[in-house]
């Protein structure tokens, strides 16, 4: 299994990046990983979305879809696109370092 | 006396669950309730063929309570919402249903109205779902008037019913222009918020071919913003334009309007969230849900309800004798994918394997992911097993549950 390596410590990831061990991951990470992802600067409305990914994964184990996201974090689909241009389930799931959301069939 | 179960939905899923149970219990051990809030039993499947001309829309709907056993009850009634602390369904008109079993097997309703511009001007006239039946019907109306341009196939958002009903689509509006001859004033799109024509990456490579093949262009990762009816263009959350003369939508899914107003019932979609093994609620041990309703990671299909069927009547019975359940689900799909030209293809998945090509049930059956004339007679005969043997709750002769991995073959990509 790859790893990589964010503030200074190395850590596993999948084939496409995200973080398969979420406890691996710290803070201080997310703002070289944003880079990674495009993302300049991580703004409050970044860290809402991430901390509520986080505790959507510890609780449900798995990433919430866009749409979800848009209903339940307080953060709408059209923001989460402007704040996550690329895609915001997988791009913020990548920054928060949790698995790649496994969305639906 | 007997215990009470009440099923919510006289669709595709409740009303075969209904009937197995029937089989199963006599009038004294249970009684049966089915609720729901017409007489339209849709045989959903056939939409797709409706805006073709393939199918007639009267054809598809029959009496909900008349594919029911005589000895099951059935309620015509809206559902307000379900208390589950005091096992309590309460209906329009103040009528209440208490229940000692609850499934929940309201299927899953369409969204139009939750995105943007889809339901503003154009709508119904260049702007068309074929998931309801008015919609298949005026979408058939278009298509008799139109006489080229570009004709776009949109899926807004997963989940979606039947996700392989809009490639179906792409194919058929292929063969149908090249019928009507103007095949090449037409330009077909294809347009998912997925990274491929499907979510597993053989299947997808397959149907993704079948595309090309037949000149429609594929465009994914596309969210579906918003629908500017008037200018013809869709909009993507990410500002993609995609423009159309004639647009086939998807539109958002959701459950049931009352499993919101259900406290504890369902997740923030209105689906009912289930153990993906046992069917039951992870709160609520009278609870199951079946079929569309349920939030689980398998296709939200009838042949999804139908593998169920059997695992949901078992355990229903091993919780009703105190017993821990111990029937399990696998996630058993299996869609015939209509690609036109009397031809169809066949895919067979579950939780774990993605749709595989080789032969099903066994090594001698089916042709599984590969076009044959074969899997197109099967697509048509399943019209008449739906009525005469799914919704009865009989199973098919020699395909049980479980997805039969005889006859697959694995292949690395």
């Amino acid at each position: 299994m790859p790893t990589a390596t964010y503030a200074g410590t190395a850590v596993p990831v999948d084939d496409e990046g995200f973080f398969t061990d979420p406890g691996r991951w710290t803070e201080p990470m997310a703002e070289q990983l944003a880079r990674e992802q495009g993302i300049g600067e991580l703004t409050d409305r970044h860290w809402t979305v991430i901390r509520f990914l986080r505790a959507q994964y510890a609780a449900q184990g798995t990433g919430p879809t866009v749409r979800v996201l848009g209903k339940t974090s307080g953060v709408s689909v059209k923001e989460l696109y402007q704040l996550f241009p690329k895609g915001p389930a997988k791009t913020a799931a990548k920054i928060a370092g949790i698995p790649k959301p496994r969305g639906c069939i | 006396m007997g215990k009470h179960i009440v099923i919510l939905g006289g669709g595709t899923a409740g009303t075969m669950t209904a009937n197995r149970l029937r089989r199963t219990y006599d009038r004294h051990e249970c009684r049966i309730t089915v609720v729901d809030q017409d007489d339209d039993h849709l045989y959903q499947p056939g939409l797709l063929f409706v805006p073709f001309g393939l199918a007639q829309p009267h054809h598809l709907v029959r009496s909900r309570p008349r594919q029911l056993d005589a000895a099951v009850d059935y309620k015509q009634a809206r559902i307000e919402r379900v208390d589950l602390d005091a096992r309590v369904v309460h209906l329009a008109g103040g009528i209440r249903l208490t229940y000692d079993v609850l499934v929940v097997a309201t299927g899953a309703t369409l969204l139009p109205e939750e995105t943007e511009g889809l339901t503003g001007p154009g709508w119904g006239e260049k702007v068309f779902t074929f998931y309801d039946l008015p919609g298949a019907v005026y979408l058939h109306h278009a298509l008799e008037r139109f006489d080229g341009g570009r004709v776009v196939i949109d899926v807004a958002d997963l989940p979606v019913k039947c996700p392989v009903a809009p490639l179906e689509f792409a194919f058929l509006a292929d063969w149908y222009f090249q019928r009507c001859g103007i095949r090449d004033k037409v330009h077909l799109t294809y347009v998912t918020p997925l990274d491929g024509a499907f979510t597993k990456p053989v299947a997808a490579k397959a149907l993704g071919g079948l595309l090309k093949d037949k000149g429609v262009e594929l465009v994914t990762e596309f969210t579906l913003g918003e629908v500017d009816g008037v200018g013809g263009r869709l909009v993507s959350y990410d500002e993609r334009e995609v423009p159309f003369d004639l647009a086939v939508v998807v539109p958002l899914h959701g459950g049931a309007e009352y499993v919101g107003r259900s406290e504890g019932l369902g997740d923030e979609l209105g689906f009912v969230p289930v153990d993906p093994h046992s069917l039951q609620h992870p709160d609520r041990p009278e609870v199951f849900a079946i079929g569309d309703a349920a939030g689980l990671s398998a296709s939200k299909a009838g042949s999804v309800a139908h593998f169920e069927g059997e695992v949901l009547v078992h355990n229903i019975g091993r919780f009703l004798d105190g017993k821990p359940l111990d029937a399990s689900f696998d996630g058993h799909a299996n869609c015939f994918v209509e690609t036109g030209f009397h031809k169809a293809l066949l895919i067979d998945f579950n939780y774990a394997t993605e749709p595989l090509p080789g032969h099903f049930p066994t090594a001698v059956g089916l042709p599984l992911l590969k076009e044959s004339h074969a899997n197109h007679l099967g697509k048509l005969a399943f019209e008449w097993l739906y009525w005469h043997s799914l919704l009865p709750g009989r199973g098919l002769p020699g395909i049980g549950s479980a997805m039969p991995e005889h006859g697959k073959h694995h292949v690395s990509d």
